[in-house]
């Protein structure tokens, strides 16, 4: 109570010294800041630096922050050595496929959990929260005997093959991508739906052409999360993909350059850089999205 | 532009058939209506019974059974054992350190990861735009790097001869840190772990606990600032009261995901450690299965490790209803 009194009639100077003191204070925090910015991207810089040095500075033991030869020697090594670009595709295709059937699969699911009343919809939804919290990684052993009998039915989609690791994500994705588009199915007003039925256009047809095009902001950023769980998985594509070398994906591959005696870690560097390209330029185009996305998902 | 879709539509569509064509339909859709969401839940229900709830099912059923290389190519009879798998376990000296270092693992990797995160937020607020932006792309970097790579990254800076730290250590008269080996000794390598952990996901912590001191009203901190009060002093008694909820979901995740780890172990320490000192439940249940060929007891090490983390979520479930949050 005192303090409100003493301030109100000087009001004026206090807020000024503040500021005043913010900003010369803000000198310090701000260098101290960048230092944290520069140590955070550290691994990153040096991980792009290893890849473009040359072979011979590195294994010569070169560790000068900058390198004034810079040389994709180690980028061809890996791609043509190595059938890098093979394994990129893989990775490739299968994070596409993911994205794809999983996001229409939890759309459509989503849809249903939102827009319609029904007895079991609670029970549903509490189930697939649980199923999001499953540590998939203790199923490794009972899926793989799964896709191992689905390969004696459809060898597509058996162990070896690109399908066994398109199928196994997207059933990992689809629980937290419906918990995630649930929220921006729910914002959509539910006149805009009486309008277009009054208009005739039927239930699957609104879904189609004006559900879908509104959430889209929730679909770009569920798109990211299972393209990105895809596209690092190692386990599974270290389980599955056993014998058929053609058919490894890059995490699988990467760890191949990996020697007891001399890691050839400008290959190593390399083949990393190449992998986090692509995660990293989603990840900063969508990142306002996923931000709006991540807020609906906490709210809805 | 979508918005005027069914407008659009109502205008075209000429005025006298349209009764004719609804009243069927209407009747239609009375009786679809009530199974309508049963076709657009069907696709996902079904992915989600055969690849989630089948295979945990059998992850349950395989740990009741004596099942190794000889069950699998059939040359031995299939036998159940009961609990024997977890008598094994429970009677193993190896998996109680096996679970000891998934704990203290998975609570270093927690407690490092939310003091980063939550610290590099509040500080993020007393930063200018630019430096902000800047510390966020960074770790935004940092989070989006895939675990394997991130993995290769940290061992090859902390490699015993060609790795940076190393030699900027032995550069600065620490001699014995020249061929220093990161990964021989059990409790460094596990700190190298979570340091490539505590890296790749604070930023998840900072970005979402910043954006909830963001969305406390101003007038709050203000008022508090007039007032007299520090900012530890505001940051306790003020923002983290209002924080409550997003630190909750922030570390009950994190929680969840350090438990979880399987790349980053698996790749620094080339397969859970010399000896398997470096185990975690995951490896562990990796290497009994396949490595070991037995996959009964790695089913048995899988029901483990869920219950566990069903546990957590469900205490993470009643903290949340606790704190007003509606399903």
């Amino acid at each position: 109570m005192t303090t409100l009194k003493v301030s109100q009639p000087g009001s004026v100077t206090p807020r000024r010294r503040a500021k005043e003191k913010k900003s010369r204070k803000g000198w310090g925090s701000n260098a101290v800041g960048l230092l944290i910015a520069a140590f955070v991207a550290f691994p990153l810089y040096w991980m792009l630096l290893s890849a473009l040095k040359p072979k011979t500075a590195l294994d010569a033991g070169d560790s000068t922050p900058w390198t004034l030869t810079p040389s994709f020697d180690s980028f061809a090594r890996v791609l043509s050595v190595n059938n890098f670009g093979q394994y990129f595709l893989n990775s490739v295709i299968v994070a596409l496929s993911v994205v794809v059937l999983s996001t229409v699969l939890a759309f459509l699911a989503a849809v249903a959990l939102t827009r319609y009343n029904f007895k079991m919809r609670t029970k549903l939804l509490i189930i697939i929260l649980v199923a999001q919290m499953v540590p998939i990684e203790a199923l490794t052993i009972p899926l793989f005997f799964l896709f191992k009998g689905f390969g004696e039915a459809i060898p597509a989609v058996g162990l070896n093959h690109l399908g066994s690791l398109i199928l196994v994500h997207v059933g990992f994705s689809i629980p937290f991508a419906i918990w995630m588009l649930r929220g921006f199915v729910a914002a959509v007003p539910i006149e805009l739906e009486e309008a277009a039925k009054l208009d005739g256009a039927s239930s699957f047809k609104f879904v189609r052409s004006v559900l879908f095009p509104l959430v889209a902001p929730g679909v770009v950023a569920c798109s990211v999360f299972s393209f990105i769980s895809t596209w690092n998985d190692f386990l599974f594509a270290k389980t599955f993909i056993i014998s058929a070398q053609e058919n490894s994906t890059m995490p699988m591959a990467l760890l191949s350059f990996f020697k007891p005696d001399q890691n050839d870690w400008g290959a190593i560097m390399a083949g990393s850089v190449i992998m986090t390209i692509p995660v990293l330029i989603f990840f900063i185009a969508v990142q306002r999205k996923l931000v709006s996305g991540l807020a609906g998902a906490v709210k809805g | 532009m979508a918005l005027q879709v069914p407008v659009a539509t109502a205008s075209t569509s000429p005025a006298p058939v349209r009764p004719a064509q609804s009243r069927p339909k209407k009747k239609g859709r009375g009786w679809a209506g009530r199974l309508e969401h049963w076709l657009y839940l069907a696709p996902a229900l079904i992915v989600l019974i055969a690849l989630l709830g089948y295979p945990l099912y059998q992850l349950i059923n395989m740990s009741l059974y004596d099942y190794r290389q000889a069950q699998v190519s059939g040359n031995a009879p299939l036998n159940f054992t009961g609990l024997e798998n977890y008598r094994i376990l429970v009677s193993d000296p190896e998996f109680w350190t096996v679970l000891g270092n998934t704990v203290i693992f998975a609570t270093a990797c927690v407690v490092f990861t939310l003091l980063v995160g939550g610290a590099l937020a509040v500080f993020a607020t007393r930063l200018r735009p630019w430096v902000r932006t800047t510390l966020f792309a960074v770790s935004l970097g940092a989070w989006a790097t895939p675990a394997v790579t991130g993995s290769a990254v940290w061992l090859f800076l902390f490699d015993s001869t060609q790795g940076l730290v190393n030699k900027v250590l032995a550069g600065i008269g620490l001699s014995g840190f020249s061929d220093f080996s990161w990964t021989y000794d059990k409790w460094t390598a596990f700190g190298l772990v979570a340091s490539e952990v505590v890296w790749c996901s604070f930023p998840f912590v900072m970005v979402t606990v910043y954006a909830g001191i963001q969305a406390i009203p101003t007038e709050v901190v203000e008022a508090a600032r007039l007032d007299g009060a520090s900012m530890p002093r505001i940051f306790t008694n003020i923002m983290l009261p209002m924080l409550r909820p997003i630190v909750m979901i922030v570390t009950i995740q994190s929680i969840i995901w350090n438990f979880k780890i399987f790349s980053q172990i698996y790749i620094m320490t080339n397969g859970g450690g010399i000896a398997g000192q470096n185990m975690v439940l995951n490896v562990y249940s990796y290497q009994q299965a396949f490595a070991a060929s037995l996959y009964g007891l790695g089913s048995a090490l899988g029901v483990i490790m869920t219950v566990l983390l069903m546990v957590i979520t469900v205490v993470y479930l009643r903290l949340l209803k606790r704190s007003g949050e509606v399903l």
